[in-house]
């Protein structure tokens, strides 16, 4: 009786708040746009060496954005990884020995290897980018995984975290020279963006689809034959 | 009413059900779709009300994807953290509960 009570309070409460939200997106469509950002930048796109101007946003003009993001992701592999209680990431109990599915991956691999190159080059001028390529990179390793290839590179080791800070690292390392050089803090020298945005997208694709696919396979598997920690068996 | 507004109003809805669904609730993977359904709803409004004019703003699509990936980063940290916490009491929903009801 008192649960029921609450749901249905619980439900109002919800509702009324759908209802005010609603209320405030409606009465913001009515009013004018608050800022000129979309002119501004339309203005500026020239300068910021990519035609895309969704890239534009998230490597020139907000790259801010973009280099804490990748820090946050860093930072959540590699909790991820130390909480994983497997030696190493990659569990041979998982590899399958299935011939069809195996012969189907030979042929998914390249495809989509090569859907990530694509999509990484086509950020430079239309829909596309280093996350979009770096999330189809970890879909590749994801379904290795499922697979049940063996992926020797995700064993905790050099590689693994080379992989996972490569990205940061190299988007810091430029933002820094930037600053040295003159320039603001992540402002990149004149007539250099084009292919500084491109090396750093680069990069950035590899880690995330290794921070990705790290996260993918630290979610520890539950070993039946060991008792469960703190169950008291 | 363009079929953006529409996409805001869907978000602004989505909010709502991903609110109750956090507060009802108790199994924690259940709240972390609920959650999950907080943060769609608010992409899906940031985008619908950005390009309600016909125009789309790039502005706001950059930040949705950058929030997109902190969101894909951080339930991925938050399912391993639930298994964890599985893997150690043997529960899957939070101590205040007790019951463990899933």
């Amino acid at each position: 009786m008192w649960r029921g009570l609450q749901v249905l309070l619980t439900l109002a409460a919800c509702a009324s708040l759908t209802g005010v939200l609603a209320a405030a997106v409606l009465s913001a469509a009515g009013s004018p746009p608050p800022s000129k950002l979309a002119e501004q930048l339309a203005a500026s796109l020239g300068r910021s060496g990519v035609e895309n101007p969704v890239t534009a946003v998230l490597l020139n003009f907000r790259s801010y954005d973009t280099l804490l993001e990748i820090g946050v992701l860093v930072i959540a592999a590699m909790a991820g990884i130390s909480l994983a209680r497997t030696r190493s990431l990659e569990d041979p109990e998982l590899r399958s020995a299935d011939t069809l599915l195996h012969a189907l991956l030979r042929w998914f691999i390249p495809l989509m290897l090569l859907l990530a190159a694509y999509l990484l080059w086509a950020g430079g001028d239309r829909p596309g980018g280093a996350f979009q390529a770096g999330a189809v990179l970890a879909a590749t390793g994801v379904l290795m995984r499922l697979g049940g290839l063996p992926m020797d590179f995700v064993r905790p080791g050099l590689l693994l975290r080379l992989g996972l800070v490569l990205g940061f690292a190299v988007f810091l390392l430029v933002a820094i020279a930037g600053a040295m050089a003159g320039e603001a803090f992540l402002a990149y020298p004149p007539g250099t963006a084009g292919g500084l945005i491109l090396a750093i997208e680069v990069v950035l694709t590899l880690s995330i689809g290794m921070i990705l696919l790290a996260l993918f396979v630290a979610a520890p598997v539950i070993n039946e034959h060991e008792p469960e920690e703190g169950t008291g068996s | 009413m363009s079929p953006e507004l529409v996409y805001a109003l869907a978000g602004v809805g989505l909010c709502g059900i991903g609110v109750s669904g956090f507060l009802l609730l108790s199994h924690l993977l259940r709240r972390l779709l609920a959650f999950n359904l907080i943060g769609s709803g608010t992409f899906l409004v940031l985008v619908g009300l950005a390009q309600h004019r016909g125009v789309p703003d790039p502005v706001p699509q950059a930040l949705v994807l950058t929030g997109i990936v902190v969101a894909i980063a951080a339930t991925a940290l938050a399912v391993v953290l639930i298994r964890r916490y599985f893997h150690l009491t043997g529960r899957t929903s939070l101590a205040e509960d007790g019951d463990g009801r899933s």
